[in-house]
């Protein structure tokens, strides 16, 4: 596992952070400025790629490809995964993205500047692409597998582990670097701004971020990268791997109805296909769900109410860890696996910062606003996007 | 512009542009080894020039510039 993001740049940062209920939410006065109607955003350090990547390949990586370069160099170094075991075996990556914004928009004013193309630069076609990460890190750190961006709004990097795990399990690769990112700019989520989805809670930046909550007012954007390698099992016991956790199950589908306002029904089978495919028999096997409320009225609603059909009486703990870091998106299915897997390790579960008081579907669900010591073997992750697309992992410690 | 303002110029801007050191650039030596340029990045040196001098050099142009020298020259020869 590897990760950059605003609750820290190490693992052992970001369990700290975790379980001391730290905020990464900040205001950006650049934002206001901007003609943002909320400048909440969160805080993520910016990477410096110098040591490791020369000029003329650093070129070709906007912001999201050069935190998910950290994330995967962390997550390769941590699976004990060399260059030369990737350069002697099919090492494949699937990542998520699905925003090239500010790249696009700064070689596109170059151009339209200088009504001269050459003006992009030799990395604006590479930059701007939606495939960016898959292809600059396949080429980086010359992965031979399969090489593919899984775009579905924020369940990508979800969809992106589901999916490697699927190809594992069908014998079609052995070895996955898996991840989702996400642009940390005003230019991404510009426009999200400009349909009035956001938070403007902007006294209280670290109060801002409250899914769940009765008095929830919309999300906060975040950023960084996150990645975790998915290998097969008997591979890595044979070469002696650390073997963190196992994908159990993966579950999604699709609402088929509104474009931005999600159902109850398509989250709700998303959880569904995903217990039924993990074979567990007792659903109180999963100790955790990390939810994938984003601070919505109407998405943490629906979610709830889809988890409470799910679970039936039993009243498993739930928390969505947007509280601490706004909303990662593209990278969220990603991070919120490797966050539930540190507090599956470290025996405890991070409040759910912020929830105050539950709503009336809130209440359906054991909400835990507090950080709890608690041991759990099993979690299930929720990840749903724009378009109605929904995707449900469940973990198993090992 | 003079052409030593040229030289230190061009010197500087391709020295941080490219990240090489400003003093392994020589009016004798070969750009493309120097600033490691390949096929990809010598549309950044297009760009660069262009972007510093106003001065857009051509693909049949630019395959006559191979020292830091010839872009001086042209640089001199085409300023405004």
């Amino acid at each position: 596992m590897g990760i950059w993001s605003c609750l820290g740049t190490t693992l052992d940062e970001v369990r700290d952070a975790l379980y001391n209920g730290k905020s990464g939410v900040i205001f950006s006065q650049e934002r206001k400025d901007a003609g943002f109607r909320s400048a909440l955003c969160t805080d993520v350090k910016k990477p410096d790629l110098k040591p490791y990547v020369k000029r003329n390949l650093r070129q070709f990586m906007p912001e999201e490809a050069q935190y998910a370069y950290m994330a995967t160099r962390q997550a390769l170094e941590m699976a004990k995964m060399d260059q030369e075991f990737i350069d002697s075996h099919e090492v494949g990556i699937i990542y998520g993205n699905d925003s090239v914004a500010e790249a696009t928009m700064v070689a596109l004013d170059k151009f339209r500047e200088f009504k001269d193309t050459e003006m992009c630069g030799s990395g604006a076609i590479f930059q701007s692409m939606n495939s960016t990460i898959s292809m600059n890190l396949a080429c980086l750190f010359h992965l031979k597998g399969i090489n593919l961006t899984a775009s579905s709004a924020c369940s990508s990097s979800s969809q992106a582990i589901g999916l490697a795990a699927l190809l594992i399990r069908n014998g079609l690769q052995d070895y996955v670097v898996c991840g989702g990112a996400e642009e940390n700019n005003m230019y991404g989520i510009a426009s999200f701004d400009g349909i009035q989805a956001f938070s403007t809670r902007e006294d209280a930046p670290t109060k801002a971020s409250r899914p769940f909550d009765r008095d929830r007012d919309g999300l906060v954007p975040g950023g960084g990268a996150a990645t975790v390698i998915v290998e097969d099992y008997e591979h890595a016991v044979k070469r002696g791997a650390p073997i963190i956790a196992e994908v159990l199950g993966w579950g999604f589908s699709g609402n088929g109805d509104h474009i931005s306002t999600p159902t109850v029904e398509g989250p709700a089978r998303s959880l569904k296909h995903c217990i039924e495919n993990s074979g567990i028999k007792d659903i109180r096997e999963i100790g955790y769900v990390n939810a994938h409320a984003t601070s919505t009225h109407v998405g943490d609603s629906r979610e709830a109410l889809a988890i409470a059909q799910n679970f039936g009486d039993y009243r498993v703990p739930v928390t969505s860890t947007k509280s601490q870091t706004g909303h990662e998106m593209w990278m969220a299915g990603a991070s919120e696996v490797i966050y539930s897997t540190l507090m599956m390790k470290n025996d405890f579960i991070a409040g759910n910062i912020n929830f105050e008081n539950p709503d009336e579907e809130s209440a359906k669900l054991n909400i835990i606003p507090e950080t709890q010591q608690a041991h759990f073997d099993m979690f299930l992750s929720n990840s749903f996007g724009f378009g109605g697309t929904n995707s449900t992992l469940i973990i198993k410690n090992i | 512009m003079t052409r030593e303002e040229i030289i230190q110029k061009v010197n500087s801007t391709l020295a941080e542009e490219f990240e090489v050191d400003e003093s392994k650039i020589s009016p004798e030596g070969a750009i493309k080894d120097v600033l490691s340029l390949d096929s990809l990045s010598l549309v950044d040196l297009v760009a660069v020039v262009n972007y510093t001098f106003k001065i857009k050099i051509p693909t049949e142009d630019l395959r006559k510039i191979e020292t830091f020298n010839d872009l001086y020259d042209y640089i001199e020869q085409h300023a405004k």
